[in-house]
């Protein structure tokens, strides 16, 4: 759901606009921890991926469907900050590739589905680890409820927006009765698909899964004796 | 939402359009748009004057007019939302024929319609005339940081190929009867997505090491 241009005034795009270009910034800067000098080949891959999860539709009922918008998979995936500059990327690339998002509403777009999908997600994801018991499988599931939050959130900061700078006056508690609905069904629907998508990668690669890192670490080598040599002590 | 991504969008040519440098058109683009969102909305004919100048580029790109409109479907979510617009905003009531709707969201969704729509047909303009690397160029030109370019070019570069991996994929499970109808159905899209992870990650890596064995040291040569 990208805004088009004309959505938002100008003061409010301009606003979102300074936050966009103020956290891809900080991102580039902090991503090298993440990956150092893989950054560009990685993220880049990781940003083609994104897109093309984007375009996987997943039946909800009676003919219709939903896509993954990859914000908290993105960040449990490859780490916050390369998932910023990865959705940013896809963002840029849609709407200068694809027509799709205004490109006077880009900052608003990053903002919303860039930005806060991505940090929602994953402070969810890393309060929800604090507190849980640190076990692999518990990894999956606190990605999709991170997922599942980080969708609402995003629908209330886009209605906060509107607020600030909407072009008509629809009543706020209607929109926001309505966004937040919407989106938390959607939400839903993220949040499942995380957790189902993260849970196949745990099983073949756990290691790349960069929010599963601290508890990998955490494991300790064990070594099991053979069977053949007869019981072991 | 929001409608499916078909493939690239550029149509080939050679008019001046396509000929002018990238950034000059990227920065044409913002100006455009920019001064399209200032417009006060009731102003129609500026408007009117807005889609002739759009109209008059796309006729000197020699870009067939439907190849354009076919492609403004990524407007659709939009147009939806304008149309409802009259319905759900307060304000002053007027009657249009024989409903009652609100002015003041009557007045908003038309102006939405019509921004959005010189904004969908300037991209598309913008999109049909510039191959994906002289828009790396252009925003390289216009100053992007070198690292963002980079992150941009590895995806325009890796697009085809991780969707195309992704298409063999659907038909590998559709070759098997596997149709998704519901969401019971979700655990093996999502298994699909998965495994479409580790395959781009993983050819991430393998980019990462053939580029180190050709001695990139973190900055791209000039070419």
């Amino acid at each position: 759901m990208h805004v088009p241009d004309g959505f938002l005034d100008a003061p409010t795009s301009v606003t979102t606009g300074v936050v966009a270009v103020a956290a891809v910034g900080v991102s580039l800067v902090k991503a090298r921890n993440e990956l150092d000098d893989k950054t560009a080949p990685m993220a880049g891959l990781v940003a083609a991926f994104i897109f093309a999860v984007q375009m996987i539709n997943f039946p909800v009922a009676s003919g219709t469907s939903g896509h993954l918008m990859g914000g908290a998979l993105a960040a449990v995936l490859v780490g916050p900050w390369t998932g910023i500059l990865c959705l940013s990327v896809v963002l840029l690339v849609q709407c200068l590739l694809f027509a799709d998002g205004g490109i006077t509403a880009l900052g608003t777009n990053i903002t919303l589905m860039g930005l806060a999908t991505v940090v929602v997600g994953w402070l969810v994801f890393k309060g929800l680890q604090l507190v849980m018991p640190k076990r692999l499988s518990l990894t999956a599931l606190q990605a999709g409820i991170g997922a599942f939050v980080s969708v609402p959130v995003a629908a209330l900061l886009f209605v906060a927006l509107y607020a600030m700078g909407g072009t008509a006056d629809i009543p706020l508690d209607t929109l926001t009765t309505a966004m937040v609905g919407v989106h938390v069904l959607i939400g839903v629907g993220e949040g499942v698909i995380t957790f189902l998508a993260v849970g196949a990668i745990l099983a073949v690669r756990p290691d790349l899964v960069y929010g599963a890192r601290p508890i990998l670490e955490r494991r300790q080598l064990e070594i099991r004796t053979s069977s053949t040599t007869g019981a072991s002590a | 939402m929001g409608a499916g991504h078909g493939h690239q969008l550029h149509y080939h040519g050679h008019s001046p359009v396509h000929r002018v440098p990238a950034h000059l058109k990227i920065l044409a683009l913002l100006g455009f748009m920019i001064v399209v969102v200032a417009t006060p909305r009731d102003w129609y004919p500026v408007f009117g004057v807005y889609l002739l100048l759009l109209a008059a580029v796309i006729g000197m790109s020699r870009v067939p007019p439907t190849y354009l409109l076919k492609r403004t479907v990524v407007e659709v979510p939009f147009v939806l939302f304008a149309v409802l617009l009259p319905f759900v905003a307060t304000g002053p009531r007027t009657e249009v024929l024989g409903v009652t709707v609100s002015q003041h969201g009557l007045e908003a969704g038309v102006a939405l319609l019509i921004k959005g729509t010189l904004g969908v047909l300037a991209s598309l303009t913008l999109a049909a005339t510039t191959e994906p690397q002289e828009l790396l160029l252009g925003l390289e030109r216009l100053r992007l940081p070198q690292q963002l370019v980079q992150i941009m070019a590895f995806m325009v570069r890796y697009l085809d190929v991780v969707t195309g991996e992704m298409r063999r994929m659907k038909v590998a499970r559709e070759s098997r009867g596997f149709s998704a109808r519901n969401p019971r159905h979700w655990p093996v899209l999502a298994r699909s997505a998965g495994a479409l992870f580790i395959r781009s990650y993983e050819r991430g890596e393998r980019v990462h090491l053939a580029m180190l064995s050709r001695g990139y040291t973190g900055r791209m040569p000039r070419s």
